[in-house]
């Protein structure tokens, strides 16, 4: 009898806590429907009357000339390249630093872990200064080069390849022939592959939300990822845009829900909850 | 890339030679290997991460002097430790550093106790509806942060927020963006953003726990809490210390959150966290060193924090397991 009267108020604290994980996303959809008055004039989390989420998108990707649109594109063009870069070189790493032995291996790995620690405060400014002096500030590159460096990523590879990549199995491609580079490209690589699918999605999320870098180091706005864009316009708050700024938040987020959930399979947490054993 | 092919291709050789230079085939090809697979890293590590750090140590110890009236090019001099006995001394940098601590003390513990007891009931449930809260908890991580405040915002903002609506009539008028309560409503938005994902991180290390303690606990007579409380806690307490660690890396650089409420709360000022202090002196007093040493400041009470943390965790692991 207790137990069930348990097991019910276990239910009702955690379908609370469901209301409050979803509501911010329910009142994000329901208000991405409505006019720029109606947001004020209808109840918050219900649909007003009239349906203006397509008006809203269109006024959102022709707003001076499409910027927004832009802003979606340098997004994913961060985010895409910027993850697949970060994966390719932290796998690449993390598979060195778990399979051979050599000495300053673990110099290396303390360096790059100890990064972590780094806020970003102090990486910024320096990058801003050391990009200027470059010539690559204000380009792609002052946030590309910043955002393909992964020290978490080079972390889970490396915990990944140790658990997973056998040495005997290394071992037997050499006797077969393979050197040690189509040995990783070949073998290792196709192994690690649950590795390489959560260091990307956490890589594209961290560039996703990347806002601190790109607000220092790029001025042009057509080079703006849509944080900043959304930040620009959120930081005028005249009331006449705001159905704008949440249809572009609505936007801007849904590509990352569909990845992460589209994705659900093969993405592995525990991974990082792996990371303590070391 | 075949080892076949550095191979020297002396076929009279004796069999110790031969097989000699097989070995340093081999060992040339692991070496390759290690190179090209390591360079690509470091060398944009460098770049990103080492050189910066560098810049702005040196930078740190640097402060630029003009000349009595200001006329003609500052001169750079040499200023030891000039620069960070000025940071400490500046109350807009330390307000801001005793903000975020005071924010970090209340909001970490209370995120990794939401998102323990989130874990463990999901565990213990493992049904469908377990399953629909840990997608659904960890939804929010999946919005990007700038739009998580955007959002918040406007969940805040008394026009379009449906709770200063709904108690409106009640005659409660709730203000989330007044002086008192904005760090507050801050923290609601950290705690909103990372619960479901630091949960994920905990669940998965309980899904790791062989099942058979918990039998052999039930065994024991221990009832669901108890086994929680000796077994499954101190079991996943590394991933809590993991958790912890992150997210006061996370709360010492609060940056985005203060950003994107200002326009709506003139309670943030531009020096509101450290990290917006920083950017403030470097780029609007054109202050390097200064920004510099405030940087330096932070890692260094990161790191000693995030030690400490872990060291206090490891200790309190230990001695429950000595119990």
């Amino acid at each position: 009898m207790r137990s069930t009267v348990n097991k019910f108020l276990l239910r009702g604290v955690l379908l609370l806590g469901a209301v409050y994980f979803l509501l911010p996303i329910w009142w994000l959809i329901v208000s991405a429907t409505k006019s720029s008055t109606q947001l004020f004039g209808s109840p918050p989390l219900w649909f007003a009357g009239g349906f203006s989420l397509f008006d809203n998108i269109r006024d959102i990707l022709t707003t001076q000339d499409g910027l927004f649109g832009r802003w979606l594109l340098n997004t994913f063009l961060y985010a895409g390249v910027g993850a697949a870069g970060a994966t390719l070189f932290s796998a690449a790493a993390g598979y060195v630093l778990a399979k051979y032995e050599f000495r300053g291996r673990e110099a290396i790995f303390v360096a790059i872990l100890a990064s972590v620690l780094l806020p970003a405060a102090l990486l910024v400014i320096p990058l801003y200064l050391l990009f200027s002096q470059l010539g690559i500030i204000n380009t792609i590159w002052a946030v590309l080069i910043p955002s393909v460096v992964s020290p978490f990523g080079v972390f889970l590879s490396r915990i990944y390849a140790k658990d997973s990549i056998s040495d005997d199995l290394i071992a037997a491609a050499r006797v077969d022939g393979a050197g040690d580079l189509r040995i990783f490209f070949t073998i290792s690589l196709r192994i690690m592959s649950p590795a390489l699918i959560t260091v990307f999605l956490f890589s594209f999320v961290g560039i996703w939300n990347n806002f601190f870098l790109p607000m220092v180091t790029l001025t042009d706005n057509s080079l703006w990822p849509v944080t900043l864009g959304l930040y620009f316009l959120n930081s005028q708050p005249s009331q006449m845009n705001y159905n704008l700024v949440i249809t572009g938040a609505l936007l801007s987020t849904i590509p990352l829900i569909a990845a992460f959930f589209g994705l659900q399979k093969f993405w592995r947490a525990d991974l990082s909850a792996g990371a303590m054993k070391m | 890339m075949t080892t076949t092919i550095s191979r020297p291709a002396a076929p009279a050789a004796p069999p110790a030679a031969r097989r000699r230079s097989g070995f340093t085939a081999m060992k040339r090809s692991k070496w390759r290997a290690i190179v090209l697979l390591l360079a690509p890293f470091l060398a944009l590590y460098v770049l990103a991460y080492a050189i910066p750090l560098c810049y702005a140590v040196y930078e740190s110890f640097f402060t630029e002097k003009r000349s009595g009236l200001g006329f003609g090019a500052p001169e750079r001099v040499f200023a030891g430790f000039g620069n960070y006995v000025k940071a400490l001394g500046m109350p807009e940098f330390t307000s801001g550093v005793w903000r975020v601590l005071l924010l970090g003390v209340v909001q970490v513990p209370l995120m990794l106790v939401i998102a323990l007891l989130l874990a463990l009931a999901i565990d213990a449930l493992a049904n469908r509806f377990a399953a629909f809260m840990r997608l659904v908890s960890f939804l929010p991580y999946a919005v990007p942060g700038v739009i998580a405040a955007i959002l918040w915002a406007f969940l805040y903002l008394g026009g379009t927020s449906p709770f200063v609506r709904a108690l409106q009539p009640l005659g409660v008028n709730l203000d989330f963006l007044s002086g008192g309560t904005i760090l507050w409503s801050m923290a609601n938005i950290i705690t909103w953003t990372w619960t479901g994902y630091n949960m994920i991180i905990i669940y998965s290390a309980l899904k790791a726990v062989p099942r058979e303690l918990y039998e052999a606990a039930s065994m024991d007579g221990a009832g669901p809490i108890r086994t929680a409380w000796s077994i499954k806690i101190p079991l996943v307490a590394p991933a809590l210390t993991l958790t912890g660690v992150f997210s006061i890396i996370g709360t010492v650089q609060l940056y985005n959150e203060p950003m994107l409420l200002r326009p709506f709360s003139p309670a943030i000022d531009a020096n509101y966290t450290p990290n917006m202090t920083v950017q403030n002196v470097a780029f609007s007093l054109n202050d390097y060193g200064l920004a510099a040493a405030m940087a330096v400041l932070l890692a260094l009470g990161t790191a000693v924090l995030s030690f400490g943390f872990m060291r206090l965790s490891g200790a309190m692991t230990a001695r429950k397991a000595a119990n």
